[in-house]
This record gives C-alpha cells, sequence and structure tokens, in this order.
C-alpha cells in the first residue's frame, strides 16, 4: 500500500490539498502593507514639503517644530499611528500571515515544528496587549486631524473649498471609522460587560459592532487614504499638482 | 424534463487507511441534482466500497459529526453541493488532519470531549433573580449555535501545525467560555484557566477558525477578541491593576 498521509509527519513549508489560490491573498496584503511601509517611511525622512496652503499633510500633524529636535518632525508622533496599527487586531491576522506565514492560509502548512511556537504569549508579541494606550494616543490625533480639516476650508480668512479638503475631509473621516471600529473600543463601550447599564449603551454597542464587522475595510481605506494626503499635499506643495478650487 | 446533471460523472479521491498509512483510492460517481459530498460518499459506501467508515447522523449540518476535508478545506460533507466544485477536476476528501484517524474519514475527537470538561459550568450569582435583559442575551445566543463539528479547532494552526494539544483548548472551546463569562447571571470567573491552562495567548487571531464555522460564528471577532481584552483588563493593563490594587476592587 503507498503512503500517502502520515499523521507523526511532519510536513513541508506551503503542503496543502486546496485548489483555490490560496497564496493570492497574503501576497497582496504583503504588497500592499509594504508599499505603504516604504512610501511612509520615505515620507517622514523627508522633513519637507508637508504643508500646502491651509493643508497640513496628516504625517506631520499636530506639527511639532523643537530646536532640540534635529529630525523631521514626523518622526515625533509617527510611532503612535505606526504603533497603533501594528497592535491592530486586524493588521495582527494580516501580518502574521503575510510576512511571518503563521500560517499562510488556512489549512496550509507552515512546515516548522510546534514546539517554539509562543504565539502572543511572549516577548516580543506579548505586547499587542497594549493596544489600548495606541487607541488613545491615536484618538487624541485624530482631535488635531479634525481641527486640519477645519482649517483646510480656510483660504487666506475665506472660506473655500479645494480637492485638498476634500482629501483631508475623506482621510480623517476614514481614520475616524477605523477608530471606532477598533475591538479595544468596542470592549471599553459595553464589551467588557455582562449586563449593559442601559438601552441607550446598548445601542451604543450595537452600532459600534456594527462598524467593528468591517474593520478590515476602515483599516484598508483609511491607510490608503492616509498615504494619499500626504502624497497630493507633497504633490501640490513640489509644484507638481496644482490644487483645483471647488468653492 | 431531464435533469442536466443527470450522466454527468463526478470523480472522487477519497482517503482509505488509518493513521499511519493509507492511500487514497478513486471512485467515480453518478452526479444527481442538489447532491452533497455526503450523498457521493453514501453512494461509495452503497455500491463500490461497503466497509468506508464515515461518521454523519444528520444530513442537515445539524449535528456536526460529518466533518472532514474537501479539496483540503474543512467543511461538512453534507453542507458541502457538488454543484460548488468544479466537477471536470476530481475532488479530494480526506479525514480532518488535526485528529488521529480511526478509519477512512472517521477521525477520534475525544480530546476535545476533555478539553470541554475542564471548563467551569454555568455558576448562577448568589439569590439570582431569573430575570435578563434580551439586549444582554443576543449576545451570548450566537455562540449556542455551535454544533461542535471541530472543522475550528481542526484548522487552528496552534493545534493542527504547532500541535500544542496539551496546552491549548482551542477556538470551539473559547466560544463556550464567552458564552458563559458574558453570561449575565454567571458568577464564576474563567479568566486565569482562560490564560493559563487553556492558552488563549497561543490564539494570533488570524480567523481561519471564523472562515471555516459552518454556523457563521463570528468565533474569533466575537468571542476570542472579547476574551483577550478581559484578560488584558486583568492581567495587563497596568492602570486598570494599580486601580484595582489602590480601590481593593477584583
Ligand atoms: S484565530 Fe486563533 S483560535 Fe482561531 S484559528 Fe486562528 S489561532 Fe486558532
Ligand atoms: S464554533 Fe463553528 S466550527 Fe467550531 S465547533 Fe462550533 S460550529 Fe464547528
Ligand atoms: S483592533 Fe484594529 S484598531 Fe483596534
Ligand atoms: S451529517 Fe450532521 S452535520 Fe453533516
Amino acid at each position: 500500500m503507498v503512503t500517502i498521509l502520515n499523521q507523526s509527519k511532519k510536513e513541508t513549508f506551503g503542503t496543502t490539498q486546496r485548489k483555490d489560490l490560496w497564496w493570492l491573498e497574503p501576497l497582496v496584503y504583503a504588497i500592499g502593507l509594504g508599499l505603504f511601509l516604504l512610501y511612509a517611511t520615505w515620507a517622514a525622512f523627508q522633513g519637507k514639503n508637508y504643508e500646502f496652503g491651509p493643508y497640513l499633510s496628516p504625517f506631520y500633524s499636530p506639527l511639532l517644530i523643537f530646536d532640540w529636535w534635529h529630525f523631521s518632525p514626523a518622526f515625533l508622533i509617527l510611532w503612535i499611528p505606526a504603533g497603533f496599527r501594528a497592535t491592530c487586531y486586524y493588521y495582527r491576522k494580516a501580518y502574521y500571515r503575510s510576512y511571518f506565514m503563521d500560517p499562510p492560509a488556512c489549512a496550509v502548512s507552515e512546515g516548522c515544528s510546534g514546539e517554539k511556537y509562543t504565539g502572543e504569549t511572549t516577548f516580543p508579541f506579548i505586547f499587542q496587549n497594549i493596544h489600548r494606550y495606541f487607541l488613545l494616543g491615536a484618538t487624541v490625533l485624530l482631535f488635531f486631524l479634525w481641527s486640519d480639516v477645519i482649517k483646510a476650508f480656510n483660504f487666506n480668512g475665506q472660506f473655500g473649498v479645494g480637492v485638498g479638503t476634500v482629501v483631508l475631509f475623506a482621510n480623517t473621516f476614514l481614520l475616524t471609522m477605523y477608530s471606532l471600529s477598533c475591538h479595544s473600543f468596542r470592549h471599553l463601550i459595553g464589551g467588557c460587560m455582562d449586563s449593559f447599564k442601559c438601552g441607550y449603551q446598548f445601542k451604543i454597542y450595537e452600532k459600534i459592532s456594527c462598524a467593528n464587522e468591517h474593520h478590515m475595510f476602515w483599516a484598508w481605506t483609511s491607510l490608503f487614504m492616509v498615504g494619499f494626503a500626504d502624497f497630493y499635499i507633497r504633490m501640490c506643495s513640489m509644484g507638481v499638482w496644482t490644487d483645483i478650487r471647488l468653492l | 424534463m431531464a435533469s442536466p446533471y443527470r450522466m454527468k460523472n463526478a470523480k472522487f479521491k477519497v482517503y482509505r487507511g488509518n493513521a499511519s498509512e493509507g492511500q487514497e483510492v478513486e471512485y467515480t460517481v453518478p452526479v444527481e441534482e442538489g447532491m452533497v459530498v455526503l450523498d457521493a460518499i453514501h453512494y461509495i459506501q452503497k455500491n463500490q466500497a461497503p466497509d468506508l467508515a464515515v461518521r454523519w447522523n444528520c444530513k442537515a449540518a445539524k449535528c456536526g459529526s460529518c466533518s472532514a476535508e474537501v479539496n483540503g478545506k474543512p467543511k461538512l460533507m453534507c453542507k458541502s453541493r457538488l454543484d460548488d466544485f468544479n466537477l471536470d477536476e476530481e475532488i479530494n476528501v480526506r479525514p480532518m488532519k488535526s485528529f488521529p484517524i480511526i478509519k477512512d474519514l472517521a477521525c477520534d475527537v475525544s480530546w476535545n470531549y476533555e478539553v470541554n470538561k475542564k471548563i467551569k459550568p454555568f455558576t448562577p450569582k448568589e439569590n439570582t433573580n431569573w430575570i435578563m435583559k434580551q439586549r444582554d442575551v443576543d449576545r451570548v445566543q450566537e455562540f449556542r449555535k455551535c454544533i461542535e463539528c471541530f472543522a475550528c479547532q481542526n484548522v487552528c494552526h496552534v493545534i493542527r501545525d504547532h500541535d500544542l494539544k496539551p496546552k491549548f483548548a482551542g477556538p470551539r472551546f473559547f466560544v463556550r467560555v464567552a458564552g458563559l463569562e458574558m453570561h449575565p447571571l454567571d458568577a464564576a470567573d474563567r479568566l486565569s484557566d482562560l490564560k493559563n491552562d487553556m492558552g488563549i495567548g497561543f490564539c494570533n487571531i488570524t480567523k481561519c477558525c471564523t472562515e471555516v464555522c459552518p454556523e457563521d460564528i463570528h468565533i474569533t471577532d466575537n468571542a476570542i477578541i472579547p476574551l483577550k481584552e478581559r484578560i488584558v483588563d486583568k492581567y495587563y493593563d497596568p492602570f486598570k491593576m494599580i486601580f484595582r490594587k489602590i480601590f481593593g476592587m477584583q
């Protein structure tokens, strides 16, 4: 008899009977996240072209300029959204699959032996547990981003709307939805309780749960938009693009 | 009117053997309209291989007995319609990978029952007023849909690849604990068991359990992550820990 399955034997990486394109999703996510990381790092190192007219790039907001800080001001704040996304329950799934191949896809072999695996119980991944504090930091940043949106309507003291205003508004809206749909926020506003205090609390919990179901959507759209908002302002500031006034 | 399915044949490769030795055997099955993989296995059993071992019971996706791997994906065979497959290619049917094979498609899933026994049962609060608000029970209702098919246990890489069975309870039992922990009238505390004995920290929320659940339970989003957050409250949140120390709260 031909032995084709031996449960005690370890399989090599990628062994599966799946016939679909299981590798496509982790590959697309790896490329998407990789491109964003490359662009964001490059943009943060630039330290210039982050303002144009009433617009300020979200990578540089709030704009903190100090004499003692000799690097790009972006680094003073970018660690907050970076930490927020790195510890996000959704992105954890995405990068554990795409970069750590742990697992590469469902029912696809990792090809490694079990005993070394510690999941999120030891350093460094045990630090994923501080996600709620990054949520707090990201919420503070959101206030600054909304104030940037308000400023983006002000063209030398006159009310106006440019394409950049729309871009900054869309970016801040998507980032707000991303934060509101966060699992830690859902826990904070009701998930931590076995019994809701009142009907209003339950209603809010239901709404947040609804947004939470689409957390992946908010995660990707806000990631794309925050990169695009910086790119748009950078292009305008470098004179490559012209900001069109709509109103 | 003649059914378009008549005369069409499907090729199956079914695992025949035990845990240490076996092979995939090819069978050809005539396809009928509305047929599911379990029907095909029954056809093979009736006409070609009467000794083919398979576990099943309801044929209605409700008993959880007929879990297997169809084309490499953990599924209920009675819920896998043939018209969802490309019948020009053969369909592979294998037993669940994460549990010892007894024979052919039947596995020994008794480890799961042992894990289940260790979970603290529902423990009502003292002098419980047995009235609950609908809004409070809605959330735990989802977890009661579980039919114990163990597809989630089978696909979870902590069990499947890393074989951490003794240290890790698995998604099905996080669902059960979530149903108890979030129950408005339950007074028991299972968080320390979850962290230490059931190894919830090994779960890296990669969501394969949710992808395969035939009952569409949002295992990761609604059970595991909320439980992880409760564990952070108790064991990892420094401010909450200080607060509890100062005010002497649990
Ligand atoms: S989300 Fe966690 S429990 Fe579910 S399959 Fe992945 S590692 Fe296992
Ligand atoms: S949670 Fe879903 S996949 Fe897991 S045993 Fe229950 S029904 Fe099956
Ligand atoms: S879970 Fe994704 S931001 Fe909190
Ligand atoms: S036979 Fe009962 S779930 Fe398939």
